[in-house]
């Protein structure tokens, strides 16, 4: 089945569960990611709302504090591992070959690995909450020595930690290697569009950090049972040491979360606007600044640690230099919509939603960069309002702008416009009234992961809670929208969309499977 | 970017799946050994064997499609990034250990022994605790009990010459690939494995040493964490590496690759090199100074 010489039965292909388990087409793989990403989206949902129904009251109500710390830590770990990741890197499975003209990613049998990995990883993820002692509960950040408290989830922990991290390697190795080694001839890497750009930056960093949280998590596993000391200061260690090393990784992989999304954004705003996109190469510069600041901002999570004076500082100032290239972005977009010929279609209300509200984000975390404010801020609410603003109403917000957008293309039909609009609408209520509140318990001291609060606390949580279970049911339209448009619907043009430009337009909808066997003359 | 078209995309494969169960199997098994349960230790060997099994199948079928002709320049291209990319992933592994390693050695021993503001720290958690690397340096705590460290001069310089030698080897068999020189591509990379193992060997001997003349393991300290995680996980990828430069030389020995076409044969030069480099960074910042 493997070794088919070229050439013979193009269009053969294994049926059934097999086509899926072993193919090699980008199309199939990118349908996988989204799909898999859709699912863990709601397990990671049910998830935050069995911590929202417990944090609906004061006291302890539906579940053991045990279990509501292992929901905000698996929470986490799906969301970010499961969804977020997987669900770009099937965009970009799905986009970057076409959007680039070449004929298929460039390593198709790892990109099949690349995705079969991530059911087993979160496989033996979930299967923790069935184990003695638990599933982790010590935060996604597995600080020790707390995190080596975890009972018999834990090495299942490490190694699906592991996994993902081999899944993400490759799949950015062979979008790497896709992007600089497929394109059309003439398609320069300043014609690219800049969803492939970002992708391009956001892979780079994937390379760079994931194998640095593999050997941080490496050292905790040695730690917990081959008696090292990496993290025990009785031995000469420090555990101050393992929130530098995860931090190394966790900045970057905070921009491995949002840059895809700048990409998306940067393709809908100038399609609905009907105008090209106002200052496309500082575009580029601005997401080649944010990947390099990223680098060297990490101890911002960690001000209250006890850092030497000189570091708070710096980290304090190399934080706020972030702004300059994340105000570009915003700039261009805005101006990109100044003067256009704009309609709100689905995709276009979520990417100005992203825009306005990805902003807000942006904002409370110039807020927490300020160190001796950080020192008041730092494991409130107002954190978890700040990077759920970044991740739901940011990354999530612009996932579902590149659905709602590239669905037509890819599945020939067009979407029930009105219903797209009121998912959007009841989204962004529902976002907001779950997560603007936290904002003012945070900066009033409710701190995070506690199950209890006090009770002048009582009337916000209650608020966000029922805005989280609002968001929550609102995204059952978005699964009814998406099985209803493959199933059918108003046949969607080659170009679907009115100013869309690029060369994923100038295909069928949907395209064929093989999108370009000679490759497209690029202007 | 010029033969588009005729790019070659396997139609369907059967290996990534079966190395995802391969792998995962591992896992499982390595996870349950490691929470006690002494059945988990047949899972792990089946995992492993399963692994072993997806490496010499999925290898095999990329090596006879190459043989087939089946790769173009461009495929060869996606290759080498992949390749190159996965050595810097491997860098980045290598740069989480030896970032530990210079952490511990300027902030938090130092800091352990009292200076800066760790004198409280010093002073009323582990008084008289004197920070210096690497004699004292099991920590405050004496974990482990006295050891004595790995001397940098005997076996590990030798080590050094051994790793070395074996690029220059391994080059003098790159050049002679090159020139059609098909005896001397033979004897260079006999002599770039023969190397490896001995350096192997070495090494063995030297963790025999260590273990029963210097009483230093694993549990010595931050300086046996660092000493042999770091020395581990090398000997680990020169492991690796000399089993790669054995298939390569099997594969000179049946007459694949020619002068232009041995993508193969870089790859894992390339990987011996990043190996040797490591050694470097460990042989002056571990054993040395």
């Amino acid at each position: 089945m493997s070794t088919v010489v070229k050439d013979t039965h193009h269009d053969e292909h294994p049926s059934g569960i097999m086509r899926w388990l072993t193919t090699t087409n980008h199309k199939d793989i990118g349908s996988l990611y989204l799909w898999f990403a859709l699912i863990m989206f709601f397990i990671g949902g049910l998830m935050a709302l069995v911590i929202r129904s417990e944090l609906f009251q004061p006291g302890l109500q539906f579940v053991d504090p045990q279990f509501f710390n292992s929901m905000t830590t698996m929470h986490a770990l799906v969301m970010i591992f499961g969804v977020v990741m997987p669900a770009f890197t099937g965009l970009a499975n799905w986009m970057i070959p076409i959007m680039i003209g070449g004929p298929d990613m460039a390593l198709p049998r790892m990109n099949n690995y690349s995705f079969w990995i991530m059911p087993f990883a979160f496989s033996m993820l979930l299967s923790t909450l069935f184990m003695d002692g638990g599933a982790p509960a010590g935060g996604w950040t597995l600080y020790p020595p707390l995190s080596l408290q975890t009972g018999d989830a834990f090495p299942f922990l490490i190694f699906a930690i592991h996994f993902m991290g081999l899944s993400s390697i490759m799949g950015a190795i062979n979008i790497v290697a896709t992007i600089l080694n497929m394109r059309a001839p003439g398609m320069t890497l300043m014609k690219m569009p800049l969803f492939v750009w970002t992708w391009l930056i956001t892979a780079f960093l994937l390379i760079a950090v994931m194998p640095v949280l593999a050997g941080g998590v490496t050292m905790l596993l040695t730690d917990k049972f081959f008696g090292t000391s990496f993290f025990n200061a009785a031995g000469g260690g420090d555990p101050v040491m393992f929130q530098h090393i995860f931090w190394f990784f966790g900045h970057p992989e905070v921009y491995i979360l949002i840059l895809p999304s700048f990409g998306v954004v940067s393709a809908i705003i100038p399609t609905f606007a009907r105008k090209p996109l106002f200052g496309y190469s500082s575009m580029v510069y601005a997401t080649a600044s944010i990947a390099f600041l990223s680098f060297i901002v990490w101890a911002h999570h960690m001000f209250t640690v006890g850092m030497p004076l000189a570091g708070e500082v710096f980290f304090m100032l190399a934080t706020m230099l972030i702004a300059v290239p994340t105000g570009v972005k915003v700039f261009n977009w805005v101006t990109t919509m100044w003067r256009g010929a704009m309609t709100f279609e689905t995709p276009m209300l979520f990417a100005i939603g992203f825009i306005v509200m990805f902003t807000i984000g942006g904002f409370s975390g110039l807020m927490l960069a300020i160190t001796p404010a950080d020192f008041q801020y730092h494991d409130t609410y107002f954190v978890v309002a700040h990077f759920h603003y970044v991740l739901v109403p940011g990354s999530i917000f612009a996932i579902m702008a590149a659905v709602y957008f590239w669905l037509p293309k890819w599945t020939g039909n067009m979407y029930p416009e009105t219903l797209g609009k009121v998912h959007f609408w009841l989204s962004t209520f529902f976002v907001n009234l779950t997560f603007f509140p936290m904002h003012f318990v945070g900066l009033a001291g409710m701190p995070r992961r506690i199950p209890d609060y006090s009770l002048q606390f009582a009337d916000y949580n209650m608020i966000a809670s029922f805005g989280a279970f609002g968001f929550g049911f609102a995204q059952l339209i978005f699964v009814y929208l998406i099985v209803k448009t493959i199933r059918g619907g108003e046949k969607a043009t080659d170009e679907v969309w009115e100013g869309a430009e690029g060369l994923e337009w100038t295909l069928s909808s949907p395209p064929p499977y093989h999108s370009f066997n000679t490759p497209p003359v690029i202007k | 970017m010029s033969d588009s078209g005729s790019y070659y995309v396997p139609h369907s494969s059967k290996w990534p799946i079966i190395a995802t169960i391969a792998v995962c199997t591992a896992m499982v098994g390595g996870s349950s050994l490691l929470n006690g349960n002494s059945s988990g230790k047949y899972v792990l060997f089946v995992g492993l064997a399963l692994i072993v099994y997806m490496m010499v199948g999925w290898f095999s079928t990329v090596i006879a499609e190459s043989e087939e002709g089946l790769y173009d320049a461009q495929v060869d291209t996606s290759f080498r990034m992949g390749m190159i990319w996965f050595i810097f992933s491997e860098v980045m592994f290598f740069a989480a250990f030896f970032g530990a390693l210079f952490y511990v050695r300027t902030y938090s021993l130092p800091w352990l022994g009292g200076e800066g503001s760790g004198l409280a720290t010093n002073t009323f958690l582990w008084p008289n605790y004197e920070a210096v690397w690497p004699l004292d340096a099991n920590g405050p705590g004496r974990i482990g009990g006295e050891f004595k460290v790995m001397g940098a001069w005997g076996l590990p310089a030798l080590n050094t010459a051994i790793l070395l030698t074996s690029g220059v080897t391994l080059t003098w068999a790159h050049h002679a690939l090159k020139d059609m020189k098909r005896y001397q591509l033979i004897i260079g990379l006999g002599l770039t494995v023969a190397l490896g193992v001995i350096f192997m060997y070495f090494q063995a001997l030297e963790y025999g040493h260590a273990f029963n003349d210097l009483n230093l393991n694993l549990g010595s300290g931050i300086y046996g964490s660092t000493f042999f995680m770091l020395t581990g996980f090398h000997g680990f990828h020169v492991t690796i590496g000399t089993i790669m430069l054995m298939v390569i030389l099997a594969r000179c020995i049946y007459g694949h690759f020619n002068p232009k076409n041995h993508f193969a044969f870089e790859a894992v030069a390339w990987y011996w090199h990043f190996v040797d480099v490591v050694w470097l960074g460990l042989f002056v910042f571990v054993y040395w100074i």
